[in-house]
């Protein structure tokens, strides 16, 4: 009998298989590493006081990046003032009132198909609805409204999932003390949901910091002078500044790239600290 | 004070239903202000002309196929690169991994996924296309295998996560009576876990293949924006324009109403309309599966 | 003698039709124990669920007949399921003590109807936990969290949050199933001097502790009523013959 030279037995597939996918495993984290490596090494020597403070001049290629900092503040925060409340509700509805039926179905559906919706579609929605039909104009208000509704569909999912892991003895203990749904829900059923729920809306947020498509054409202002006043001003936006030295302007200092990138993910990977912080620590402290 | 309670109770509940109904409704305002502003595509644009390889809007040429073939092939390239590695990695993660490894690579991942698609365009530009050029010898690093590159690892986070969960919910006892059976866990992985697993991982398949048809930034700043037809394989070399890209790039610029402005919206549409049926199969999987396993526990 | 509760004619079904009630007649006396018992899936659980309308409205496909407190048919769609609920107190199989202190799990119920008082509101913790036989272990301890306490005290614990609302009825539903023996003394003793105040439902959690409980006791098989009367009488008793099968242990 003849043996196969080719012919593996069954351990060897298995190291061999297992080695395989360690390197597949390999190559996806290896590029995060080199990313995150090169910012920090390319990047931090650019992050200086007046960098962060300072205003661009000499066509952006001097100064610094405040403006677009507090610009991507500012919509944060106006993404978070509508998101937030709308989303949650919304994860309330899905988790405590309603019923396995054709609507409640529908609207899955809809949550899925919003967090499938490309970003530029987003800003096309956002430039038709806000700035146009609504004349909001290009400012901080359409660009606020139109990250929110991105955004929506993640804060209700993990806001839902925080709320569904409630136990259901807690809710029917509390209405049979003769508490109604709603004292249930705001007494028991929201508070204990309430660090999962937080880790969701930071999560929701940190995508619309880092996104530049949906306010190409809703809020984001390629250069202002000074900072904006009011929600009806357009705004600098740390990704879409990003995007404008980086694509728009001939001879630009890579140096100022590096910082300008090294700053953006400094503000987006400190709120994705934040929400690991936060979920870690509610689930310490939890008595379920 | 009790109708105060019920008063509140009253309104409380309204406002949370209405809530709960704002997914469906945002879903269809977006497809609604779509169609407004892209349908009058059809009355300006001959179909024949819309149908057509070029697009050349400043001399009146609105042919979308280039864009279509470069989002497809740009997709095409990301999902070659995105399904092996996502889902060995998944599998690597959810079967094999030491729990040390696991606590490393799962927030890595994570990472990646938080990353904004702005801060990998811009490294892109500075270092892939540059090596692509040399190493390949091109006239230009700015190519659709530029865009795959990128796009394959953007989408990697989705694949990976989605695809973990399905394999972390295959239960431990169908492992168990593999390996009772005397399979090995390699064998255990493709004959058990991975077919126990399938409609999850296909389900993480269909998410990564939306974000990556659905990208912009990214592709605008590696893929050179020629708006030219990409159907062979050797189109993966030259500069391609994807519609994600294409509005991006030129809603900025056109007068609102005019022709062009429309044929943006109407490249929107079809944008919508293949996230609809990109997600809707993912979860229509998901659905599927669920249904089944409850006749199997009862 | 006077009936708290008539029970006439009560059937119920589900949707999911795995359990069920059949023409249920019932007098459930004042300041008694009034036990129901008999195998797991008999109805018990769902009939003390229908007495304070616990059961979702979503779940149920059929329902008959009349529940009577003092005369009022609870099942009437004008009855303010609230204010039953805090007439009509439930104590649930396993002790489900609420994420807060001893004392805000007390205060609870009271803080819900919208009592403020401070006073008042001490007044009912020193009140129903003494009821409960648990004040003098834990009076030190009141804002301790309540999950910090034992099985047996958290299950005294619900108890007492029950009797802070100071209810006509108190239900059981297999309150001792989860304790040691000598918790369950601890809840039984508890019960007996309760009674003088309180109309008690108890499902018992073995024909045991029904017995040993009971001043009148219901035998509950695949949702009929098949035997009440006496506790004393049930238990040695009994009428039926599928009673007597089960009170002396042959199935079950």
């Amino acid at each position: 009998m003849k043996t196969n030279f080719f012919k593996l037995n069954r351990n060897q597939t298995q190291k061999l298989g297992f080695a395989f996918l360690s390197l597949l495993a390999l190559t996806t984290i290896l590029p995060i590493i080199l990313i995150i490596g090169l910012l920090i090494y390319k990047g931090g020597s650019a992050i200086s006081w007046n960098f962060i403070t300072g205003f661009p001049h000499d066509g952006m290629r001097q100064g610094g990046i405040w403006p677009a900092i507090i610009g991507t503040f500012y919509l944060t925060v106006g993404t978070a003032i509508f998101s937030v409340p709308l989303g949650i509700a919304s994860a309330i509805y899905l988790s405590e009132y309603s019923k396995d039926n054709t609507l409640t179905r529908t609207i899955r559906i809809a949550i899925i198909n919003l967090s499938g919706i490309p970003s530029v579609v987003y800003g096309l929605f956002g430039l038709g609805l806000f700035v146009l039909f609504l004349k909001f104009g290009t400012s901080i208000l359409s660009a606020s409204l139109t990250l929110s509704i991105m955004t929506l569909p993640v804060i209700i999912s993990t806001s839902e999932e925080a709320l569904r892991a409630v136990p259901q003895s807690f809710r029917t203990v509390s209405v049979s003390l003769g508490a109604t749904k709603w004292q249930t829900i705001r007494r028991i059923v929201l508070p204990e949901a309430l660090p999962g729920i937080i880790t969701g809306v930071i999560l929701g947020l940190e995508r619309a910091a880092g996104e530049t498509a949906p306010i190409l054409f809703t809020g984001a202002a390629f250069f202002l002078p000074q900072l904006p006043s009011s929600i009806f001003d357009a705004t600098m936006a740390l990704p879409y500044h990003l995007f404008v030295i980086s694509t728009q302007i001939p001879e630009m200092p890579v140096q100022i790239q590096f910082g300008t990138a090294l700053v953006l993910i400094a503000f987006v990977l400190s709120m994705n600290i934040l929400a690991t912080i936060v979920r870690s620590q509610a689930r310490a402290k939890r008595q379920w | 004070m009790k109708t105060n309670t019920n008063i509140q109770e009253f309104i409380v509940t309204r406002l949370i239903k209405l809530s709960g109904y704002s997914a469906i409704v945002f879903v269809a305002l977006i497809f609604l202000f779509l169609i407004k502003e892209g349908v009058p595509t059809f009355a300006e644009i001959p179909l024949g002309d819309l149908l057509s390889d070029r697009w050349y809007p400043i001399e009146d040429y609105f042919g979308i196929l280039p864009l279509i073939s470069g989002s497809l092939i740009i997709t095409l390239g990301a999902t070659l690169i995105a399904v092996p590695l996502g889902i060995g990695t998944a599998v690597f993660i959810a079967e094999i991994a030491p729990r040390w490894a696991r606590e490393i690579l799962k927030p890595l991942v994570e990472l990646l996924g938080g990353l904004p698609s702005v801060v990998i365009g811009f490294l892109g530009i500075l270092v892939i296309t540059p090596s692509l050029r040399v190493l390949l010898n091109l006239p230009t690093g700015l190519t659709a295998l530029a865009g795959s590159l990128l796009l394959g690892f953007v989408a990697l986070p989705t694949v990976v996560s989605v695809a973990e969960d399905a394999l972390d919910t295959v239960p431990r006892s169908y492992r168990e009576g593999a390996w009772a059976l005397g399979a090995t866990r390699w064998q255990t992985i493709w004959r058990v876990t991975l077919p126990a697993a399938k409609s999850g991982v296909l389900t993480a398949i269909m998410l990564g293949i939306g974000r990556a048809i659905g990208e912009t930034i990214i592709v605008m700043m590696v893929t050179g924006n020629a708006p030219i037809m990409a159907f062979k394989i050797s189109s993966i070399f030259s500069p391609v324009r994807t519609m994600t890209a294409t509005i991006a790039a030129e809603m900025g610029e056109v007068s609102n109403g005019s022709i062009h402005y429309h044929a943006l919206f109407f490249i929107g549409m079809v944008l919508f309309i293949i996230s609809l049926i990109v997600n809707i199969t993912a979860s229509a999987v998901v659905f599927r599966s669920q249904k089944r396993s409850e006749k199997v526990l009862s | 003698m006077t009936d708290k509760i008539l029970i006439e004619n009560f059937s119920l079904q589900y949707e999911d039709g795995i359990e069920s009630l059949r023409n249920i007649n019932l007098a459930v006396e004042k300041n008694a124990i009034t036990v129901l018992f008999g195998p797991a899936g008999g109805g018990k659980s769902s009939l003390l669920r229908s007495i304070n309308r616990l059961n979702d409205p979503e779940d149920i496909r059929l329902i008959n007949g009349r529940i009577l407190i003092d005369g009022d048919d609870i099942l009437d769609p004008k009855m303010d399921i609230i204010e039953l609920r805090r007439r009509v107190g439930m104590v649930f199989a396993r002790p489900v003590v609420l994420p807060f202190s001893i004392r805000k799990n007390i205060t609870y119920g009271l803080e819900v109807m919208g009592e403020k008082d401070q006073n008042k509101l001490n007044n009912a913790v020193e009140r129903s936990l003494n009821q409960a036989a648990l004040w003098e272990e834990i009076k030190h301890r009141l804002d301790d969290p309540a999950i910090a306490l034992s099985g047996g005290q958290q299950q005294r614990l619900c108890i007492a949050r029950s009797l802070a609302l100071e209810p006509e009825v108190i239900m059981l539903d297999e309150p001792t199933s989860g304790l040691d023996p000598i918790s369950t003394g601890k809840v039984e003793n508890s019960l007996q001097e309760l009674k003088k105040d309180y109309t008690i439902i108890l499902v018992p959690h073995s024909v045991q502790q029904a017995a040993r409980t009971a001043d009148n006791a219901g035998f509950f098989l695949q949702g009929e009523l098949i035997e009440f009367s006496h506790g004393k009488k049930i238990f040695t008793s009994p009428e039926v013959k599928k009673t007597e099968d089960y009170v002396t242990g042959r199935f079950g």
